[in-house]
């Protein structure tokens, strides 16, 4: 008859090195989660999520998947507890996050009272191209509330509650000032008319349906289990060819998306939004890009991060 | 930046060589830049005093320093690249912040707002930033002499205790008393209709600006005041991370 050693975990505040919790009989093979688990016990309020247990105060904080008995620990083990603050699941975080932009537009859209002047309270502009944006606008954050709810299949993981305010603060915030200006009633339309709008039109549907593929087919190969030892490829839906010219193609439509509504309404604040976005999907992308080449050595070598042949 | 000239030696050498000569330019350029900057502040200092003791008023001190003040302030943006390059370290983003302001309250406001250069705020700011700077680029540049005197190290850590508070004055109460001449010349202001659709009220802008100390002052402010517990009185700090 083996006797199975059990281990004892003392957990202290990570500030004041406290005692929060001394948890013995815990199994060998217990993993953090489980272990975060028991201290949720202890604490009510600090769900699992929101806990971050490491061994040194320097060092990185343990994953939930790691097995205590695998740890550089003795048969007692000391961890420095951390509160991450509230977390947010990262559907709920998405949802939040582009609902502001939808409903904002709209209302300087039906320019609600006190937005403009008393005059144009209600009224509407005698352009074609500001409704379109309008339609345009909506339909590409609703499109992104559908892929949240159906498409999207996160991890576990979330998001700190003051990263997503930030985050809204940045959507909002930009969407209220965009649409500030295509919306009023001293809107100038865009230099060159209907053809410039027409065009910019047909570059921000394709570039939606763009996002819209790469979104589904990479949905879909995460959960047939592709993309645990595979990385993307193209299919036979031809906007993921652009597979075969960069790493995070959704990305470069997205851009491509933003690119053509600047132009369909010539506006600079939208201008300035798609050149930061840009830039932050540029970094998101290069990020990417230099984890698949790392990961796998046979990885296209004439795949970039996002703009093809080129960034 | 010179590269190593060595070749055909082995690599590793060479690549500590070229660390080693890196960081000994680094140190020579940093020990140039910030004896310039002390001079520089120094002449100011001098140009000032002269001025005053002279007329024996400031009327007329901005514009006699003027260029001076510019040429000198404008250079210390070489101090971000030296953070972004990896040289001093320093964030990035705090070292931008101030440097911008600097230059923001140089070119934006003194500069461009005729009208309040004989302000008492201007000089007030004039002085402080000039006893700051000073102080600042000789605790550098003794620093990297290896032979820094504890009376430099002393003021670089006590004297922004006054000085951080009457510097934000003497800038908050300039902007302040700009704001109606900038109301009335509706200058870097730009109004609807326009082919870029966008609009532009430096009048709201500089409200902005000043609304921002609020937040922006206390952190500079707390964070100077645990870099000088820590460096005077060597406490350790744990830092709080977000």
């Amino acid at each position: 008859m083996s006797r199975v050693t059990f281990f004892e975990v003392e957990i202290l505040d990570y500030k004041t090195n406290k005692q929060l919790c001394f948890l013995d009989k815990v199994e060998p093979h217990a993993t953090i989660k489980e272990i975060k688990s028991l201290l949720y016990k202890c604490y009510p309020k600090l769900y699992p999520a929101r806990q971050s247990l490491k061994l040194h105060r320097s060092g990185n904080a343990l994953k939930d998947d790691d097995i205590l008995e695998n740890l550089p620990v003795g048969t007692t083990a000391t961890m420095y507890f951390k509160d991450l603050g509230p977390q947010l699941g990262w559907t709920m975080v998405f949802l939040v996050e582009y609902i502001g932009p939808l409903f904002i537009y709209l209302l300087f859209y039906f320019r609600l009272p006190y937005i403009y002047s008393q005059k144009y309270t209600f009224t509407s502009s005698p352009y074609p191209v500001v409704p379109l944006a309008c339609a345009c606008h909506s339909f590409h954050y609703i499109k992104r509330l559908i892929e949240t709810i159906f498409v999207h299949r996160f991890s576990h993981g979330t998001m700190p509650l003051r990263t997503m305010l930030k985050n809204c603060l940045y959507y909002w915030g930009f969407s209220a000032w965009l649409a500030y200006y295509i919306n009023h009633p001293l809107y100038t339309p865009p230099s060159y008319g209907n053809q410039q709008v027409h065009y910019a039109l047909i570059m921000f549907v394709l570039c939606e349906a763009g996002n819209f593929s790469i979104n589904l087919t990479l949905n879909n190969m995460k959960s047939s289990g592709t993309l645990l030892t595979r990385f993307p490829y193209p299919t036979r839906n031809p906007f993921t060819w652009l597979f075969f010219f960069v790493s995070c193609p959704n990305y470069t439509y997205e851009v491509g998306t933003w690119i053509g509504f600047t132009i369909m309404t010539q506006c600079a604040p939208v201008a300035l939004y798609t050149l930061v976005g840009f830039i932050q999907m540029t970094i998101w992308a290069r990020g990417k890009h230099k984890t698949y080449i790392q990961q796998f050595k046979d990885y296209p070598g004439l795949r970039v991060a996002i703009i093809p042949l080129f960034l | 930046m010179a590269s190593s000239e060595e070749d055909g030696s082995v690599e590793e050498k060479e690549n500590n060589n070229k660390k080693r000569s890196k960081s000994a330019i680094a140190t020579a350029w940093l020990t140039f830049y910030n004896i310039t900057m002390t001079a520089g502040w120094l002449v100011l200092a001098v140009a000032m005093a002269r001025f005053y003791i002279q007329k024996g008023n400031h009327r007329g001190l901005y514009k006699s320093i003027s260029r001076t003040l510019k040429f000198f302030q404008t250079f210390a943006l070489l101090e971000v690249v030296h953070c972004a390059v990896g040289i001093v370290r320093t964030s990035v983003i705090v070292t931008g912040v101030q440097v911008c302001s600097r230059i923001f309250m140089v070119w934006f406001v003194a500069n461009s707002i005729k009208q309040i250069q004989n302000e008492e705020s201007v000089v007030l700011f004039l002085v402080v930033w000039t006893v700051t700077e000073i102080t600042r680029y000789s605790f550098y540049t003794f620093s990297l002499l290896n032979h820094l005197p504890y009376f430099i190290k002393w003021a670089r850590y006590n004297m922004f205790i006054v000085m951080y508070p009457l510097g934000v004055a003497g800038e908050l109460i300039t902007i302040y008393t700009a704001l109606p001449y900038v109301r009335k010349s509706g200058m870097f202001s730009m109004r609807l209709p326009n082919k870029y659709n966008v609009s532009f009220d430096y009048y709201i802008f500089l409200i902005i600006v000043m609304l921002s100390y609020i937040p922006l002052f206390p952190q500079l402010y707390f964070h100077m005041l645990r870099q000088r517990r820590k460096v005077l009185h060597g406490e350790v700090i744990v830092e709080k991370d977000d």
